[in-house]
């Protein structure tokens, strides 16, 4: 029953000489929430950006449903319409308010009537907890808002799946949480989600896998119980328990 | 001769060249507007051979002066069988001008506002020109207007050259008063305070258009960027 919405296979990317990674092979199914994990510079936030055509893999391919969209005559704007992406600097449009970000790719991209769009844009605004704030600039909104609001103008597109890239690393620790409880909202809700993130609880609780990627391959994989508990590599172990020590106590005792 | 009789005794006539000078000034600015709007968006994001273009162009007005280009219109072009009135040549003389000028400033503003707002764009589906269009363009354009504002000003006191090919405009008009008075510190002097109080009323102008679009939040740009 399990549908394939992404399916990566045999992904490379270079930049020159230096592959940034090599043969990744990753199935994201539907419904499903993957955390990808790793060190810095193991080209994570790269693999996202490949998977939203915002730059090109060298090798291999990648369908999105049926669709090969690393197909050379496959339209881009139109795949990514499909895809949400959400930035760790959260990326919105500065002179627009919260709900024309939203409201933009409505109105320009699925040429929806203004009414319409608004009405769909205020829906977003709702389901991330930010009606109240549709009339902000995001200059006027706090970070962990902003992100918010980045994950809204993603979602108003109805994207088949949505890839978050370190969506709460730019942020205070104190607005880490409400970003986290709206992207685990979208997880119960039964959003696709491709997460890159360092924050382990999130990962623990939410993840129906988790991939550790390092040096530009995939390390490891499996559910949360089995990477925390019962990692196979020593890598893993060893990256788990760094990053565990780092993000302190809060993470035990589960 | 009393300096302020002088100036009653033109102000007519000064009225009149100041009227000139601001035409040929907003036209100038209007063309240099939109020529150097295209300049900067193909030096940014046009194929290699437009952006050789377009750099050539700016190169090739800001490397020379206007005085040049503008005699190169009015005198040079009827020899290749483009005859054009003074006041044409004198509009397209400074609109060529400015918009390699303004080109620079678009350019710089654009930049500023950077990759990752295009990326931002077409992360929800927007195509190249339609990101540049409502999203890039919008802020780019805000931005630009401090920097930007140093252009409508130049540009008026420089349509004073021409006055060489005989357009009737503030200079050509104190010129006549010289001539007439034989009091050429005098006239002179007179149309340096029209220049000032149209250069001051400008400035008011775009300190006023500056304050208008800044965005909500971004009162203090250069701290948040």
């Amino acid at each position: 029953m399990a549908k394939p919405i992404l399916t990566i296979k045999n992904l490379t990317k270079k930049y020159g000489e230096n592959a940034v990674f090599h043969n990744i092979d990753l199935t994201v199914n539907e419904g499903d929430t993957i955390v990808i994990i790793g060190p810095s510079g193991t080209g994570k936030s790269t693999l996202l950006r490949c998977v939203n055509l915002l730059t090109y893999a060298n090798e291999g391919q990648i369908w999105l449903d049926d669709m090969e969209i690393t197909a050379k005559e496959c339209d881009e704007d139109r795949v990514r319409q499909h895809i949400g992406m959400v930035f760790q600097n959260f990326l919105l449009f500065n002179h627009l308010t919260a709900l024309d970000n939203v409201m933009l790719g409505l109105t320009k991209v699925k040429r929806m009537k203004a009414d319409a769009a608004k009405e769909k844009a205020m829906h977003e605004l709702n389901r991330v907890g930010l009606a109240d704030r549709a009339d902000h600039y995001p200059g006027q909104l706090s970070g962990g808002q902003q992100q918010r609001v980045a994950i809204a103008r993603a979602l108003a597109m109805d994207p088949r799946i949505m890839l978050f890239d370190e969506p709460t690393s730019a942020l205070d620790p104190e607005l880490i949480g409400e970003v986290l409880e709206v992207m685990r909202k979208l997880a119960l809700e039964g959003m696709t989600m491709l997460v890159v993130t360092h924050e382990m609880g999130f990962a623990r609780e939410v993840a129906d896998r988790i991939v550790f990627l390092e040096k530009g391959s995939i390390v490891e994989q499996g559910s949360p119980d089995e990477l925390f508990y019962h990692p196979k590599n020593e890598r893993t172990r060893e990256f788990l328990w760094k990053i565990t020590e780092l993000y302190g106590k809060k993470e035990e005792g589960k | 001769m009393d300096w302020l009789k002088l100036f009653q005794r033109f102000l007519p006539d000064f009225i009149k060249g100041a009227g000139v000078t601001l035409e040929l000034t907003a036209v100038g600015l209007v063309i240099g507007f939109v020529l150097g709007l295209v300049l900067a968006l193909a030096r940014s994001y046009g194929p290699k051979w437009l952006k050789a273009i377009a750099i050539g162009y700016i190169e090739l007005f800001r490397g020379t002066p206007l005085l040049v280009q503008l005699f190169l219109i009015y005198y040079g072009l009827p020899s290749v069988g483009i005859t054009l009135s003074q006041t044409i040549s004198a509009y397209l003389a400074l609109g060529l001008n400015s918009a390699a000028y303004q080109a620079e400033y678009f350019r710089g503003s654009i930049q500023a506002i950077g990759s990752s707002q295009m990326t931002a764009g077409r992360a929800i589906g927007l195509s190249r020109w339609k990101t540049i269009w409502y999203v890039i363009l919008p802020q780019a354009l805000r931005l630009v207007i401090p920097a930007w504002s140093n252009e409508p000003i130049s540009l008026l006191k420089t349509t004073a050259v021409v006055f060489l090919i005989a357009v009737q405009d503030l200079m050509a008009k104190a010129k006549r008063a010289a001539t007439a008075t034989y009091d050429p510190i005098g006239s002179y002097l007179a149309v340096a305070v029209v220049y000032l109080v149209m250069v001051f009323i400008l400035n008011w102008g775009l300190k006023y258009l500056e304050r208008k679009t800044v965005i909500p939040g971004f009162e203090m740009e250069s701290k948040k960027a």
